[in-house]
């Protein structure tokens, strides 16, 4: 039976992190993740948990004591958000180069420059590059569920998991959840073997030597080809999760799809939002859908691109700016995915909630009005464009 | 009960920084969700300084609502704090007939003569004053929650009251004389206020 409870994402996450009791959890606290450490702490306190928590001076510190734990053969967490995860930058290609499974939760924000505490995914798209696999949830279930997961995906592919959730949106706000039970957990997630580790003087070994030019590209290889062979881990860490709860999870979500003629690809919780307008416009009898992609790294190229070329137009959200003057993260790799299919869908890209700007029904209503006239038109018009913001460039009138 | 099924609420609270509007949001959450509501409460975080102004938000409804935006268009609004009504528009978007619930000691008229041009709705509930006589402290956030349950009939008013005890005697299982108080003030609100 499940456990029907409400709850933050925040809590959502250290209620996982408990029930997971991890070897070792390294943090230094920074809003809006703070509360994990937090609730974590309490956890220890009350003797629920029998997890050694290493307090740091600093996220470099934190991501280091993982490194460390993990290294000698411990299960490690952490979590952070914004620029803590920026400080940790460097020690995340040591800890994916290492192959040094851990779980971190990341409580997405925008970096500073303006200082903001909002929400976006400049944070853990910065480090879409360092080897890390990368989950993103809608919602408080879901960063719960993904947790669970991540622990299963990281010990089974040797690749650190960032399991990411929208800062204050879902890690602040309180909704209901459910909650698997302890023993379910554990047995789900299982006892941590690892293959080679530190504190094992049968097979003594380095870790993070020094990489010389005849070695260095045969470990990025080794990575590439490791996050290759995640795919079917996930899968299957999501059929056997799916198994215990009912909740079935694969690379994205499709909504309404089936029939859809337009469709949204989105990361996080404004999938939530966007589904709202799908229902709305589907009222209305127009067949619009939504794809609300769920892991980013690895990045589902086919199968995403097959579920976004049975549309004729799909707008590529993207809640990050790479400042590339050619659109987000997702819309670069999820437009360049449909190249090499033969029919493909009209792609434009919105770049949308920068540092805690919100998003709402209606804007998504304004997205699909937008991509209802490009079908007819089979004219994009200027693909990269801004949502929500108090400038020319928000995609009225725009000419090519 | 027929017109709290199916239909979903959507209250705005305004408070300031320290006040509680965000526990008593959070609260009105977890009462709605004893209650065997979806629920929704989250608060919007700006640069937080005490005695800033603060909006927190709850959604209750019958079926699950994956919406995460801000509420724009509420169905009733709640005001912690009634200096509030001078520095932000707090019947901003606020839907025909809902109810302006505020924390003052004026009357309604009184508090209507404030706001130009607002016919609508409003619960006064001194909220204070409630908490001082039961409480012997000045924690407005009882009262605040016992005045929206009743001025927004989203509840069930004997399973709120019910639930909230079950609440009170968890959450001060070492202060007994916390969950009296808290559940005279409770009562005495729910009692007192109306919507005039």
């Amino acid at each position: 039976m499940a456990i029907r409870e409400r709850m933050s994402g925040n809590e959502a996450v250290a209620t996982a992190m408990r029930q997971i009791n991890p070897d070792v959890m390294g943090a230094f606290p920074i809003t809006p993740s703070t509360e994990i450490p937090e609730y974590f702490s309490q956890f220890m306190a009350d003797g629920l948990v029998d997890t050694q928590f290493v307090p740091v001076e600093s996220e470099h510190s934190a991501m280091s004591v993982c490194i460390g734990a993990s290294a000698a053969g411990a299960r490690a967490v952490t979590a952070t958000s914004s620029a803590g995860l920026a400080y940790m930058w460097e020690l995340l290609y040591v800890a994916a180069s290492s192959r040094l499974p851990m779980t971190m939760a990341v409580a997405n924000r925008a970096l500073t420059g303006p200082i903001s505490i909002g929400n976006d995914h400049s944070d853990s798209m910065g480090a879409r590059d360092s080897g890390w696999i990368q989950i993103y949830a809608e919602s408080n279930q879901e960063v719960y569920d993904n947790f669970i997961q991540g622990v299963t995906i990281t010990e089974a592919t040797r690749i650190p998991v960032m399991i990411c959730q929208d800062g204050f949106i879902t890690s602040h706000g309180v909704s209901n959840i459910e909650l698997l039970e302890d023993e379910k957990v554990r047995e789900y997630i299982g006892e941590y073997e690892p293959e080679d580790y530190l504190l094992n003087s049968d097979h003594p070994l380095a870790v993070g030597p020094y990489g010389t030019a005849p070695y260095y590209m045969e470990v990025k290889r080794q990575q590439a080809q490791a996050m290759k062979d995640a795919m079917p881990v996930i899968l299957e860490a999501a059929e056997k999760y799916g198994k215990i709860t009912g909740r079935n999870y694969g690379f994205f979500e499709e909504y309404r799809m089936e029939d859809a003629e337009v469709a949204v690809v989105v990361i996080g919780s404004s999938a939530g939002t966007g589904k709202a307008a799908v229902d709305r416009m589907r009222e209305e009898g127009k067949k619009a859908g939504l794809i609300k992609l769920r892991v980013f790294r690895p990045f589902p190229r086919i199968p995403l691109a097959e579920a976004m070329c049975r549309v004729k137009a799909v707008a590529i959200m993207d809640k990050a700016e790479s400042f590339s003057n050619s659109g987000g993260p997702l819309f670069s790799e999820a437009r360049s995915a449909l190249y090499d299919l033969p029919q493909r869908p009209l792609a434009i890209n919105y770049i949308y909630g920068l540092g805690g700007r919100d998003i709402t029904v209606e804007d998504f209503d304004r997205i699909y009005d937008e991509l209802f006239a490009i079908e007819k038109s089979g004219d994009p018009g200027d693909v990269y464009r801004y949502i929500g913001v108090r400038d020319s460039r928000d995609g009225e009138g725009q000419e090519r | 009960m027929s017109e709290k099924q199916g239909k979903m609420t959507e209250i705005r609270w305004h408070g300031r920084g320290g006040q509680g509007a965000k526990t008593a949001c959070l609260l009105l959450a977890e009462a709605a969700f004893f209650s065997g509501k979806y629920v929704q409460g989250f608060p919007e975080y700006g640069p937080e300084r005490m005695g800033a102004p603060i909006t927190a938000y709850n959604r209750i409804s019958d079926e699950e609502c994956t919406v995460h935006s801000n509420i724009y268009t509420p169905d009733h609004v709640a005001v912690v704090d009634e200096t509030l009504l001078s520095a932000v528009d707090v019947l901003s978007g606020l839907k025909e007939g809902g109810v302006l619930i505020i924390n003052t000691t004026k009357t309604a008229d009184e508090v209507r003569d404030e706001l130009p041009g607002f016919e609508g709705p409003v619960c006064v509930v001194d909220a204070k004053k409630i908490s001082m006589e039961m409480l012997g402290r000045n924690f407005p956030n009882t009262p605040m929650l016992a005045a929206v349950v009743k001025a927004s009939d989203v509840l069930d008013e004997e399973r709120f009251i019910s639930d909230m005890r079950k609440s009170f005697e968890h959450k001060f299982h070492d202060k007994p004389e916390m969950i009296e108080g808290n559940m005279k003030a409770l009562q005495k609100t729910m009692d007192e206020v109306r919507v005039e």
